[in-house]
């Protein structure tokens, strides 16, 4: 049995405009230790399909499917269940470090609530603890710096205490929400290498939620794709580095700045994301697809194996012959 | 903090002397004297009258010989109660108005913040409406209408209690008055409480605390409490001055002997230093209670140091 395993996850909105329907027919697999990346610009659905798993899904927001997590569905259990879970075996990392802290309570408080909870730890044991966190973090003067507010902590140690906080149970699962987008480039790199050696230290498995190609390639085995709350490509990352079948997947590979490419403007994929109120019927990608015919617009393509490797999964109507040829453009 | 404080206090100065200048002027520039009755004063009597008080000498005089007397902590005799200086009739009608003001005050906040926090955590339940509905009533209508109502329901219809009057602190005379207060400022604060901890509720730390696991009342009373808090005790400020001065409503609907009752009686009979002298004590009262504001902010914001 997989440590997560994810069936047909779906997210919905209810809005004044009708339903929106955030994400669909999401389905993956993590096992333990693995770190799986996924992709997809803002709005297509890579956050919300795991805030569905951690019950933190907005008032209006209702997830379908099924999270299993050990063979438990957390989209179905109990509150209670559910916080006996989250924070202890599943945790999570957000986005923007400066507002994800509670700028009302010390760092040592926030981190020791943790452990008081889940390992019914005293304070003291919980704070000796929460320190040897923020040292594996590289906070240094970590003793002393626990006792201070976040908004004594520049961006990156804020989130480093983040991770920290977030590492404390030593959970099984480790799910991270664009972690690096809020830092500068250095920063980055720090907290990038820094995940990498705390998943190799405590073997935790890791989902990695980011636009950045380039942070997916360093640290993934496998890759989702997502577009318009879809899954568009999924598969191991060399695969899909090295042999992208999906025209959205080359196109984003395409978008990617090369040092080895002369060239004074930027590639880009022409259009924008679709209305999420207002989906084609079709594929989504299919208004911003160079090769979309009618029969894109229509039919939704279903997400099955490429057949060119074993392991890649598309949801195309071309044929990967058929895209191979535009790849060789792209990248000429 | 304290040489915050301190520098606090040192600049009312010059905001107490504005504000007592200005009484001043507009109390003198006001047509009528003390001493004008219906009865006629001979000549003699209101000369030595007006000697006695000052009143003969050139206005900016009149106005130095208060303020020396202020310095002392004097606030002058009262021109109308012969017997009384005004220092005496503020002590006497302070404890009134502080009991009922300050305790419908204190009730409040618990109330207002307890309805608050229901109503927030229950948005858009029947709950909610119902206190967001109490809350509007509250607020639009004003106490010389709710007072009467009470006094009609309570002192007439169920004959629960007095219909106003004072007897020495006894509870039931003091119940009408400061459930009119409590009801008005509950409608404030429970609507500035449940506004402040709904959006509080919707920021990213929230968030965190609840992928943290913890459960519903830890994530409300420690997390949320101290920033949903902010707004509110910047409405108490405002909110205790008001009850002072709305005290001139309250209390002559309940006919209370406090400090309302003597802003009225000072008015009436231009008994300049009786009013001047309330003045004085409510611009101290509002100094003090704005700065208790400020150090209330620096113990519930970790970003705020003086």
């Amino acid at each position: 049995m997989s440590l997560l395993q994810v069936k047909n996850l779906g997210v919905q909105f209810q809005t004044p405009d009708g339903y929106v329907y955030a994400v669909n027919g999401v389905n993956f697999e993590l096992e333990k230790g693995q770190t799986l990346g996924i992709v997809g610009e803002s709005g297509s659905g890579k956050s919300q399909s795991v805030l569905a798993m951690m019950g933190l899904l907005a008032k209006n927001g209702k997830a379908s499917g099924e999270a299993l997590y050990n063979g438990q569905n957390l989209l179905t259990m109990s509150p209670k269940q559910l916080n006996g879970i989250r924070g202890d075996r599943v945790s999570m990392i957000f986005q923007d470090p400066m507002t994800s802290l509670n700028p009302y309570l010390t760092v040592e408080r926030q981190m020791t609530e943790v452990l008081q909870l889940h390992k019914n730890m005293t304070r003291r044991e919980a704070k000796k603890r929460a320190i040897e966190l923020l040292e594996a973090v590289r906070i240094p003067e970590a003793a002393r710096r626990i006792d201070m507010y976040p908004h004594e902590f520049s961006g990156g140690m804020r989130q480093r205490v983040m991770i920290a906080m977030a590492l404390l149970c030593e959970p099984e699962v480790l799910i991270a929400d664009e972690p690096t987008t809020a830092l500068d480039v250095t920063v980055q790199a720090q907290i990038l290498s820094l995940l990498k050696d705390l998943q190799r230290d405590f073997g935790t498995a890791i989902i990695m939620i980011t636009h950045d190609l380039g942070v997916v390639a360093g640290l993934c085995e496998k890759v989702m794709v997502m577009y318009g709350g879809r899954v568009m490509e999924y598969g191991k990352s060399d695969d899909l580095f090295y042999n992208p079948t999906h025209p959205y997947t080359i196109g984003l590979l395409g978008a990617l700045p090369r040092l080895d490419h002369d060239g004074d403007t930027l590639v880009s994929i022409p259009g924008n994301p679709p209305n999420m109120a207002h989906m084609p019927k079709g594929c989504p990608f299919s208004e911003r697809c160079a090769h979309a015919n009618a029969h894109c617009v229509e039919v939704l393509p279903a997400l099955e194996a490429a057949g060119n490797q074993t392991s890649m999964l598309r949801a195309c109507h071309k044929s990967v012959a058929e895209l191979q040829i535009i790849k060789e453009k792209a990248y000429a | 903090m304290w040489s915050y404080a301190f520098r606090r206090v040192l600049m009312t100065i010059p905001t107490l002397l504005l504000v007592i200048t200005v009484c001043y002027l507009m109390l003198h520039a006001t047509p009528g004297g003390p001493f004008d009755t219906e009865r006629k004063i001979s000549a003699a009597v209101l000369a030595n009258l007006q000697a006695k008080y000052h009143l003969d000498l050139p206005l900016w005089q009149q106005y130095l010989y208060y303020l020396k007397s202020l310095l002392q902590g004097d606030l002058g005799a009262s021109f109308r109660y012969a017997d009384w200086s005004v220092n005496d009739l503020v002590a006497n009608a302070l404890p009134v108005s502080l009991a009922i003001g300050g305790g419908s005050l204190l009730l409040s906040v618990f109330i207002g913040v307890g309805l608050g926090i229901i109503a927030a955590l229950r948005q858009n339940s029947i709950i909610d409406y119902l206190v967001m509905l109490v809350g509007n009533l509250g607020s639009a209508f004003p106490s010389f209408i709710i007072g009467p109502v009470l006094i009609m329901v309570f002192a007439i219809w169920l004959k629960v209690s007095p219909a106003g009057g004072w007897n020495d602190f006894q509870i039931s005379y003091m119940l009408l008055p400061m459930a009119l207060l409590t009801f008005i400022n509950v409608s404030t604060i429970g609507r500035v409480m449940r506004g402040s901890l709904i959006e509080v509720l919707n920021s990213n730390f929230i968030r965190t605390a609840k992928a943290k696991g913890l459960p519903m009342h830890t994530i409300v009373f420690r997390h949320s409490l101290k920033p949903a808090l902010m707004p509110v005790v910047s409405v108490l400020g405002p909110l205790a001055i008001s009850s002072i001065t709305s005290a001139v409503v309250t209390e002559s609907v309940f006919s209370l002997p406090g400090l309302g009752k003597l802003i009225i009686n000072g008015a009436s009979n231009r008994d300049y230093t009786l009013v001047l002298g309330l003045v004085v004590l409510v611009t101290v009262v509002a100094v003090v209670l704005n700065l208790l504001v400020d150090l209330a902010y620096a113990l519930l914001d970790p970003k705020i140091r003086y």
